[in-house]
């Protein structure tokens, strides 16, 4: 066993579906969570899986920060639990200000679904201590908002404090810096905007998804799950 | 005189159907009741031009659970295990407002899946246009990409393949057809009010004045100049609602809590709340003003048939009823009781306590007029008969990088790159194989689905067109390794009041049901959609054919890339190097399209798709991918760009253009290991099917012996055409 996950629901995400089952082929446990509920269930990780929260309606995850769930969702980082969001997870741990930085609109313009490279820059991270350093990962983005920002000096603290875990080897939206995924100060929360769970089974021509997922799962202390 | 004197007119009803609605009422029809048969008699939700045609499509299969005339047909591919699979059109919307057009599209399809009680898992669109490079037509064309991709990813149901084609014909006409798969999670649902005393519950979404009239107004009549003062009769989609509903309705399903089930689109309430009362021979009261409305001060007639997007109409037990109220609250969707199942066999509309229309279900639905309309074979396809008087092209190479750049040939990397094609996380081939091939969740069961639509072929010999059409879909889907078991069609067409559309329409027909009959796959629902021309100018007759296989499992799999340096390369199936009539490469000299379209041997195509099935289930095949725009030179390259290999052939002595490009049906070809060979040869040969051996799979070149060229030129220029080919700014 490694490991239960709570799986947080907004009305809008869809991509929760894709990430229990690769989460439970890795062998975790996992739990839906909906957005009214205002506290976690008996969980080691949070994650906050793809979609349109809310319709994306406002701003990508604007209106996602508020729904009750987000309380406990800070309360579990600020404790210093696993937290990794996932696209549009990533969009509403940054509007929660629960990750440096914000995602933009891609510089294309347009909606890009396609398969990337990426190259493992932080593999001291709890969220890529499987990978070798320097490793290329090959893993799906799905996104319109994916081109992440944040200001000269926090990019400066950012870099100095090895937050930046993934970049892109040839970035596809515009993202600062190549940013692809990228931790909080005390390294305990992830956003990342490719799909690690689109890339876990042989049929999707790569299982590097695994990498992040499996790295993820790894710091989830060992017990029984009586309940299962 | 009476209040309908003149007003029916602007509905859209003729004297005669007003004479009719007369009849079938015994007095004068209220405003209300007017309004509602406007829609309901409508061509778009009443195929009254259509019905008595589509009557000779084969129906029935071993593996047809529903045929047409429900939500969608429901097919079934394993045991226990049922899919439903429809294609629907939006083409008028989609000219008006591109965006919503197209958006409003995908909902729409998607809540004919669902009302099936079918999850659905995926989406496919085969859309037209004008030749791109003109300011209207990219807009037309990013409009509507942009409305099926913010439409589909939101709710989660991924965009897995289609066709987008160019010509003329569509420019001020495009075609948005979009198909959905589905499968069915626990329990099938049906279209049918049963049991008087059994509340109507309506899902979903507020009712506003958005799409009034959008059956009658918009796809039941040709365009003007002034499209754009139709723009309100055009809808207006909502993603997160519509991902909500289907959460919602699939639960409500799983809880066995729904008695009938029926999506909301053309026609607004008026449509299931008729349908379903007419299917199961109850009636119905409803009350409008109990429908939560978005804005004041609407008319009855209004709230009946606003055609408001994101809304099902379900019929539940009393006792159920909290319980329903339950699920669709918790999903944070309003569902609010709009009236009860009668016994009455009556749609009575009741507004303050008044009876605003009280009509006999039937008359909306199965007792609708039937028009057997005129027809007329057109003279200018005399000219048609003989062959295609096309030269030898001077330089080859130039021809053949010239043919990979034509819009309808190029890469639509462009266009899928704006899908979500992976969620669900059961694509196993998305866009560019020859079919989608589709895991259905938490299975180990594989369907493969594809849409085509050969417009031109079917401008030069509507039937000939139509068998050709039936002929590349059961193809596509038979070069994945699967079986063609069932078919929805979309037919687009002009004005059905022209002799000449009613003939093509029929002659349409007449080929789609020689074509579906002899593949053994039976039409199991689909789409008319008529008026499609602006200023009296009608597209090309374009069924769109949507074709379903199973495969019988994962690892017969076969994809179009040639995958391993040394392989052989083979072609299955006869050539005949006139076969250019309608071709690309005849159309690639601009002009209307003229000659003789290939002629489709069913026998031969059979044969086929029985060599591939046996070879891919004895694992004898690399690749497989069928020939058909461009002929063998684009299907090469194609294999080539797919699997990043190159290749040398060696063609057969003769006219080798010829070889290269005709379009001669019932062909594809395919590569295998070495060792391999001797047994496709004998299989091919136990069958009957044509097998030419033409060469190698390796290097860095396509090299067609006459001429070469470099792989990675070919492809880039191939990959970055049809972006270029646009006006519109490109990043």
């Amino acid at each position: 066993m490694s490991g239960s996950v709570g799986i947080v629901v907004f009305p809008g995400s869809n991509c929760e579906r894709d990430c229990r089952r690769a989460l439970e082929s890795l062998g975790a446990h996992t739990t839906y969570v909906w957005h009214q509920e205002t506290s976690l269930p008996d969980v080691d990780i949070v994650v906050l899986p793809g979609g349109f929260a809310h319709g994306d309606y406002l701003r990508t995850g604007a209106i996602a920060r508020f729904s009750p769930v987000m309380g406990a969702v800070r309360d579990h980082a600020n404790a210093g639990g696993i937290v990794m969001g996932i696209c549009n997870g990533f969009q509403v741990l940054c509007e929660a200000g629960l990750l440096p930085g914000a995602l933009r609109k891609n510089s294309g313009l347009k909606f890009i679904c396609r398969w990337v490279d990426l190259r493992v820059d932080n593999n001291q991270s709890p969220f890529a201590a499987r990978a070798d350093a320097g490793q290329r990962l090959r893993i799906p983005i799905n996104h319109f908002e994916g081109s992440w920002y944040c200001d000269p000096g926090e990019l400066q603290r950012i870099r100095a404090n090895d937050q930046v875990v993934l970049r892109y080897t040839a970035n596809p939206n515009g993202a600062l810096d190549d940013v692809a995924g990228v931790t909080n100060e005390r390294g305990n929360v992830f956003g990342l905007m490719p799909h690690p769970e689109r890339a876990c089974e042989p049929s999707s021509g790569s299982q590097d998804g695994a990498v992040i997922l499996g790295s993820m799962l790894d710091t989830a202390p060992a017990r029984e799950h009586a309940h299962l | 005189m009476s209040l309908a004197s003149t007003l029916h007119r602007e509905l859209g009803l003729t004297d005669d159907e007003l004479a009719g609605i007369r009849a079938r009422l015994e007095r004068e029809p209220t405003f209300t009741e007017l309004a509602m048969f406007s829609v309901m008699w409508s061509e778009h939700c009443s195929y009254k031009s259509s019905r008595l045609h589509l009557a000779n499509l084969p129906t029935e299969g071993e593996h047809v659970v529903v045929g047409p005339g429900e939500g969608a047909g429901v097919v079934e591919v394993a045991p226990g295990v049922k899919v439903a699979w429809k294609i629907e059109s939006h083409n008028h919307p989609s000219f008006v407002e591109p965006g919503n057009g197209a958006a409003t599209g995908v909902g729409g399809i998607v809540r004919d899946i669902l009302s099936m009680g079918a999850r659905p898992i995926a989406l496919m669109d085969s859309l037209r246009f004008g030749r791109p490079g003109r300011e209207r037509t990219d807009y037309l064309v990013e409009g509507v990409v942009d409305g099926i991709s913010s439409y589909g990813n939101a709710i989660g149901v991924p965009t897995v393949g289609g066709e987008t084609i160019f010509d003329d014909c569509y420019a001020h006409n495009p075609l948005v057809n979009v198909a959905c798969l589905g499968v069915v999670e626990q329990a099938l649902q049906h279209g049918r009010a049963e049991g008087p005393g059994n509340v109507l519950v309506l899902i979903g979404s507020s009712t506003g004045r958005d799409g009034i009239g959008g059956a009658s107004v918009l796809a039941s009549a040709g365009f003007g100049v002034e499209a754009a003062d139709k723009r309100p009769s055009v809808q207006v989609g909502d993603p997160l609602t519509e991902k909500l509903v289907i959460e919602a309705c699939l639960e409500l399903v799983r809880a066995d809590l729904l008695a009938g089930f029926q999506d909301l689109g053309a026609g607004g309430i008026c449509c299931p709340a008729s349908e379903m009362t007419s299917k199961a021979g109850t009636g119905a009261v409803i009350d409008v003003d109990r429908v939560p409305r978005r804005e004041p001060g609407m008319a009855p007639f209004e709230v009946m048939i606003s055609e408001s997007q994101e809304r099902m109409l379900a019929v539940v037990e009393p006792s159920k009823l909290d319980p329903v109220l339950a699920v669709c609250h918790r999903w944070e969707l309003g569902a609010e009781v709009i009236g009860e199942v009668t016994a009455t066999g009556r749609l009575q509309v009741v507004s303050g306590g008044e009876v605003v229309a009280d009509i006999p279900s039937t008359s909306l639905t199965d007792d609708a007029p039937i028009l057997d309309r005129p027809q007329e074979r057109p003279q200018s396809l005399d000219g048609f008969e003989a062959g295609t008087a096309l030269d030898a092209p001077v330089d080859p190479a130039a021809t053949f990088l010239t043919l990979l750049s034509q819009p309808d040939i190029a890469s639509k990397r462009w266009v899928w790159e704006q899908y979500d094609y992976m969620i669900g996380l059961g694509t196993l081939q998305g866009p560019g194989a020859d079919a989608a091939v589709i895991r259905l969740p938490d299975s180990a069961v594989a369907v493969a689905i594809t849409v085509d639509g050969p417009g031109r072929f079917c401008r030069l010999d509507p039937y000939e067109g139509a068998r050709l059409a039936v002929a590349e879909a059961a193809r596509n889907v038979a070069c994945t390794g699967a079986r063609p078991v069932a078919v929805t069609n979309c037919l687009n067409f002009g004005s059905p009041e022209e002799s000449v559309v009613m003939w093509q329409f029929t002659e349409v027909v007449r080929g789609i049901a020689d074509a579906c009959r002899g593949l053994g796959a039976p039409v199991t629902g689909g789409n008319v959609s008529f008026y499609n021309e602006t200023e009296g100018r009608p597209i090309h007759p374009t069924p769109v054919i949507g074709m379903l296989g199973v495969l019988d499992s994962l690892q017969a799999q076969v994809g179009i890339g040639f995958r391993a340096e040394g392989d052989a390369i083979l072609l299955l199936g006869a050539t005949d190097g006139f076969d250019l009539g309608g071709s690309e490469l005849a159309a690639m000299g601009g002009g209307e399209p003229s000659g003789r379209p290939p002629r489709l041997d069913l026998a031969a195509e059979r044969s086929l798709h029985g060599l591939l099935g046996r070879a891919s289930t004895e694992h004898l095949l690399r690749s497989a991918h069928d020939l058909s725009s461009g002929g063998l030179a684009v299907a090469l390259a194609e294999a080539a760009f797919g699997g990043h290999l190159g290749f040398t052939v060696e063609l057969p002595p003769g006219e080798s253009w010829r070889t290269l490009f005709s379009e001669s049906p019932s062909r594809a070809v395919v590569s295998c290991a070495p060792g391999r060979v001797a047994r496709l040869a004998l299989a091919a040969r136990e069958l009957g099917v044509p097998l030419t051996m033409l060469g190698e799979v390796g290097g860095e070149d396509l090299d067609f012996g006459d001429f070469a060229v470099a792989l990675v030129a070919a492809r880039s220029r191939w990959d970055s055409a049809f972006a270029e080919s646009l006006s519109l700014k490109v990043v």
